[in-house]
């Protein structure tokens, strides 16, 4: 990652509706130089508008966007020149060859002679669209044409990539070559890439922005998640005990249920040790205190739940 | 040209020359019984022509990108809302330069039979490029009010028909002599009338060139209004 921590995506108190349906309400960010950004949440979140908003493409109801200090609605151009924007479902015009989807956009940007012939060998070498180049778009399986959208996207060498469900569509391979260009791009550029499949942020991003129903829920490094180890306990006790065993091996409980219809409690614990070890722990302690284990259940990294328990609200 | 990367493209440019042709040479023997050289009954069916033609250039021309979502793409890029609108007008405006180009064979044809004169078939041919602009400009806004391109063009050919048939409601006895004049004015075929008889009547160009302004800037305001959506 790039060192340099100036602040490119400048976002605040951005609101957006759709008639009667709130797309953003209140939507605070900052996005450092060098960051890979996953905007993460269940369909109708607000990640696309978020997006939208950022390229240009539609206005906020309320706040501001700024990339780079330029405002995305009045200074649109500007920001357009700087930005890669890949959007969701990528439409290429279909009746162009790839090597005209290409010229298009590179003409578009202002490159002309031997430096668009220059920036389009630069992205075909990086998206490896040798094989369609001369290829109709209509003609080009998913894949590909994903791949023209995300070349398209770095012909002007942006500073900022936005790439909205860049693997949507894909099949594993294809998802796979496309996390792998991601996090290359990323070495270099700052991107922000939204998805509803917690995989794909895990894989790219440095940062994860949780956005529910409009509003930003949460917001933290990748490195806090994958710190947090959660474990599903099911204690015959009640809920002090269970607490208390929790406090013995330095666990935190994220939320407990008690169950009396079986004497039993039920609660999701937190650690900052592998899953494995916690599950050790905790049985071993169990133990000594002479409580009967109904259930140990590893629930893998706090993303995870966080985002499970998000989609199930 | 992308335009010309499906058949439509190229029918509906060889369409607007055979059409024109057609009705000169063939229907209502304007040109055998007059037995002169001169273009003005194969002029005089342009505004009809051009209500027809000029829908069916310019209906894709915002419609089919907001059906597809490639208006997207091309509002993201670093263009503002008045090239883009400019940049689709002067393209289908070119494309109607072609296809009128095409129909010169009507007057090399009727130049081999007779001696035309080539000063009013110019001035002809001006005015007739001056109306087409007009034409499109309307046809492109109502293209960009709609997803649909067949809508787009039944609307656009419905719209420039009233503009080039206003001028019958005018001469009903019914209507006010104010409003009579008003509706002269507005009428497209009107301010073709002199130019279709050779003569470059700057006030009918001030016209046609008022019409594209206004519909440019029409079609800027509902695309720009699509940001607020």
């Amino acid at each position: 990652m790039n060192a340099d921590h100036n602040v490119v995506v400048q976002v605040d108190g951005l609101h957006k509706s759709y008639g009667d349906v709130h797309a953003l309400r209140g939507l605070d960010l900052q996005v450092k130089s060098g960051e890979i950004l996953g905007f993460l949440g269940p369909n109708g979140a607000g990640k696309t508008t978020a997006i939208k908003i950022f390229s240009g493409f539609i206005a906020a109801d309320k706040g501001s966007a700024k990339i780079c200090s330029y405002d995305c609605y009045s200074e649109s151009v500007e920001v357009q020149k700087i930005l890669g924007y890949l959007p969701e479902n990528n439409p290429i015009y279909p009746e162009m060859r790839v090597v005209d989807a290409l010229k298009f956009v590179g003409a578009a940007h202002y490159l002309r002679g031997s430096a668009l012939n220059d920036s389009i060998d630069r992205v075909v070498e990086k998206t490896q669209l040798h094989e369609v180049f001369y290829r109709q778009v209509a003609t080009c399986s998913k894949g590909f044409r994903q791949r023209v959208g995300l070349a398209q996207a770095l012909l002007n060498d942006p500073q900022v990539l936005l790439l909205d469900e860049p693997t949507s569509g894909l099949d594993p391979l294809q998802v796979y070559e496309m996390r792998k260009l991601i996090t290359e791009l990323g070495e270099q550029k700052t991107v922000i890439i939204t998805s509803h499949v917690l995989s794909e942020v895990e894989a790219v991003a440095s940062r994860v922005v949780m956005l529910n129903n409009g509003s930003k829920v949460i917001d933290k490094q990748m490195s806090d998640f994958e710190d947090e180890q959660l474990v599903a306990v099911q204690l015959v006790c009640n809920k002090q005990k269970l607490v208390s065993l929790c406090q013995k091996v330095s666990a935190s409980v994220e939320h407990v249920e008690e169950l009396p219809d079986i004497n039993q409690c039920h609660a999701v614990v937190s650690s900052t040790v592998s899953s494995q070890q916690l599950v050790s722990q905790l049985a071993k302690a169990a133990c000594e205190s002479q409580i009967e284990v109904a259930m140990l259940n590893p629930q893998g990294n706090s993303l995870e739940h966080q985002f499970r328990s998000i989609c199930n609200q | 040209m992308a335009y010309f990367e499906s058949p439509v493209g190229y029918v509906i440019v060889a369409l607007f020359p055979a059409l024109a042709a057609a009705l000169f040479f063939l229907v209502g023997d304007l040109f055998f019984s007059y037995n002169e050289a001169n273009l003005r009954h194969f002029f005089a069916n342009m505004p009809i022509l051009i209500a027809v033609i000029a829908p069916a250039i310019a209906m894709r021309t915002w419609a089919e990108e907001l059906r597809s979502g490639t208006f997207e793409r091309l509002s993201t890029l670093p263009f503002s809302v008045t090239e883009l609108v400019v940049g689709k007008f002067l393209g289908v405006w070119a494309i109607f330069a072609f296809a009128t180009s095409c129909s010169l064979l009507v007057p090399i044809t009727v130049d081999s039979l007779g001696d035309l004169d080539w000063g009013p078939v110019i001035a002809a041919y001006i005015g007739t490029l001056f109306m087409a602009g007009a034409a499109l400009a309307i046809c492109c806004y109502l293209s960009s009010i709609t997803t649909n391109q067949i809508v787009a063009w039944m609307i656009g050919a419905c719209v420039l028909l009233a503009l080039n048939l206003v001028h019958l409601i005018a001469s009903a006895a019914f209507v006010p002599q104010a409003i009579a004049e008003f509706m002269l004015q507005v009428d497209m075929s009107q301010h073709f009338k002199s130019m279709a008889r050779g003569v470059i009547d700057m006030q009918a160009i001030g016209y046609y060139v008022a019409v594209i302004v206004l519909a440019l800037l029409a079609n800027n305001i509902s695309l720009s209004y699509r940001r607020f959506l």
